[in-house]
């Protein structure tokens, strides 16, 4: 490993995760590290999302091992699992906001349950968080089912941002937006990211974000990690998904490789 | 286990965002010089501190309101995040709005982006929400309730039109009816419910009886207990317990169906289809009930008979023999007519209730909710109109 040991923000090892007979992760390691944006890919099914629930703990694991913040290998113990959760902030796939709270009430929930803030500060809190994300201060008085998919995701990440976490995860952030929206999505992963300071995860499918906000690449297939690195190994990989992906008709028409 | 965290604690402590709660508490110190405010924050402008750092901005408000040049030395500030940037940025709006403007001293780069980001946030102020008067309010509240009475009835009607208009197609097409769905909700509604309602039919049934016969007891009238074991039972109390349970069981779970499939888009995608969603959905669930109740009611109204029976042998010591015997007497075919033929008027009352509630339900899930509550509420409330409605009908008869 290039990076200290404090620099890695997730170590992930021999990870096996299934259902039933299906082994979906085979001895899957990984590491995240601190300030970048990763991006983890792989074809349907490949268990992106899976790797994404597993180190968060949503899915338990067969056997392996996830370590946060250089904790040790164990992790952290069940009272510190808790405070871990303060550290992190997810942005799921379908935005996964609260249905009967407002968006504004959405984001003030963690701010008000983990945080002593007066309602004052809370109003304030929740306008700047929604303007961070580029909404505006009016749509947060509207209800999930009201606002459109783009606004949802832009909604569900000014809540993942609400504790300004440190570690960002992602699934299909710009899934079902529109190229130009999915565009200013990446752009602002990218500026938060470059703000706050956040180390993102980020599970994805979009050539276009691969190409233009991570600074790593992963690629899952057949439970494993087959390449990891930024673009240019990307694209000299010789494993067959990797090679038909990034240098697919798709990834030409849209990113021409430099001769 | 100290020897444990050791590590983590030194590790984290190069770092300040590792470990922002082991920081030191955050501290914002006012100096007057001769024409300026210099204010020196330090220590650790983050969430964890928050409510400390309000109240030290809140101090520091009205000294940045008067001063007329201010200086903020951030060189102390250790760790910072939006809430203590936020903060930092609330109180120099203070004095920006008169034409003065704050500088910044001694911002370490890696906080620019954040300061300069919370510069541009909450510009706009907030149109807060007016609080109405009180009686305002309660008129507002009165007024709403009747047009939503109204609407109500409306929504009723109208889901009735729409079922019957579907009854009128599928009888002019039979092919169309949907009769595997139609059997499907008949096992969920009818079969599936069978043991929990005879049960509870049986208990009631006894009950009645153990009453009666202690009451009728003491002025030697035991034997009538008959009589009203078998006339309440047929009449009133097989129909109208069948038909709460079937209002609390199955118009619930019409409700919460319905609502779901309407909040995932489902009845959209039926409808983009080319498909009636009343005519899909709809009707083989009410066709399904109006089926089950009568069913039901029949084999409630025998479970509850056996019940009186049974308490009547074993607590009044009145042989199954004389009982029936008392029965044969004491009821007649009308009795059980005017019970079954109410049974499947309530479930359609049941069902029309739960469908139409359903398709109220709008994207959340607080909403999935109400609606099902409602939807219960208001078809027992309605079971039970009807039922005097129809006592008063019979009456009149001479049933």
């Amino acid at each position: 490993m290039g990076a200290g040991a404090d620099q890695v923000v997730i170590r992930a090892r021999d990870l096996v995760v299934g259902f039933g007979e299906q082994v979906v992760l085979d001895h899957l390691s990984l590491d995240l590290e601190r300030g970048e944006i990763l991006g983890v890919v792989g074809a349907s099914g490949s268990g992106k999302s899976v790797l994404l629930r597993t180190v968060i703990g949503l899915v338990p694991r067969r056997g392996g091992s996830v370590e946060f913040f250089a904790m040790g290998p164990d992790g952290p113990r069940p009272q510190e699992a808790h405070a871990m959760t303060r550290r992190w902030g997810v942005l799921f796939q379908q935005g996964a906001l609260f249905s009967s709270l407002t968006v504004r009430q959405n984001i003030q929930f963690p701010l008000r349950e983990y945080l002593r803030l007066s309602d004052r500060l809370l109003d304030e809190m929740a306008t700047a968080k929604l303007e961070l994300v580029g909404l505006s201060g009016r749509d947060g008085d509207k209800f999930p089912s009201e606002i459109s998919g783009g606004m949802t995701k832009r909604a569900a990440l000014a809540r993942a941002l609400a504790l300004d976490p440190e570690v960002v995860f992602l699934d299909e952030p710009t899934s079902g937006l529109d190229p130009i929206s999915a565009g200013d999505f990446d752009a602002l992963i990218r500026t938060l990211q470059q703000t706050l300071g956040l180390t993102v995860f980020m599970v994805t499918h979009d050539l276009d974000s691969l190409h233009t906000v991570c600074d790593r690449i992963a690629v899952l297939a057949d439970g494993k990690v087959v390449a990891a690195g930024p673009i240019p190994t990307m694209l000299a990989c010789e494993h067959p998904w990797v090679k038909s992906y990034f240098r697919g008709r798709r990834s030409r028409a849209a990113h021409p490789a430099p001769n | 286990m100290a020897v444990e965290t050791a590590p983590a604690l030194r590790a984290g402590g190069l770092d300040f965002s590792g470990t922002r709660d082991m920081n030191p508490t955050p501290a914002l110190d006012c100096t007057m010089t001769a024409d300026r405010l210099e204010l020196a924050a330090g220590g650790s402008w983050t969430a964890a501190h928050a409510d400390v750092l309000e109240r030290l901005i809140d101090a520091a408000a009205p000294r940045v309101a008067e001063a007329e040049r201010i200086s903020l030395d951030m060189a102390g500030v250790e760790a910072l995040d939006t809430i203590g940037a936020w903060l930092l940025e609330r109180l120099m709006r203070r004095s920006n709005h008169h034409g003065k403007r704050a500088e910044f001293k001694g911002l370490p780069p890696r906080y620019r982006g954040l300061i300069a980001e919370m510069h541009a946030v909450n510009l706009q102020p907030r149109i807060s929400q007016r609080n109405p008067n009180r009686l305002w309010s309660a008129l507002d509240g009165v007024g709403r309730a009747a047009a939503g009475l109204m609407s109500d009835v409306l929504v009723f009607l109208a889901m009735f039109g729409e079922l019957s208009a579907a009854l009128g197609r599928v009888m002019l097409r039979p092919r169309r009816f949907r009769l595997t769905s139609t059997v499907y909700q008949l096992y969920r509604v009818g079969w599936q419910a069978v043991p929990i309602m005879v049960l509870i039919t049986f208990l009631i049934g006894g009950i009645i009886a153990q009453q009666g016969i202690f009451h009728f007891r003491k002025f030697g009238a035991d034997a009538y207990v008959v009589d009203m074991v078998g006339i309440l039972v047929l009449r009133e109390i097989g129909v109208l317990l069948v038909s709460i349970m079937i209002a609390g069981r199955s118009g619930s779970s019409y409700t919460a169906e319905l609502g779901a499939m309407k909040i995932r888009e489902e009845i959209d995608a039926l409808r983009t289809m080319g498909f009636d969603p009343v005519e899909v959905l709809i009707l083989p669930r009410i066709v399904a009930l109006v089926c089950a109740v009568p069913i039901l009611t029949f084999l409630g109204a025998m479970a509850a008979l056996y019940g009186g029976g049974l308490v009547a042998w074993l607590y009044g010591g009145m042989s199954p023999a004389v009982f029936i015997a008392r029965l044969k007497e004491a009821i007649s075919v009308t009795h059980f007519e005017v019970g079954m033929i109410k049974a499947p008027f309530m479930a359609l009352a049941i069902g029309v209730v739960a469908c139409s509630e359903g398709l109220k339900v709008k994207g959340s899930a607080e909403s999935l909710g109400t609606q099902t509550t409602t939807s219960v509420v208001k078809s027992i409330f309605l079971v039970i109109v009807l039922d005097g409605v129809f006592a008063i009908f019979f009456a009149s008869i001479g049933m």
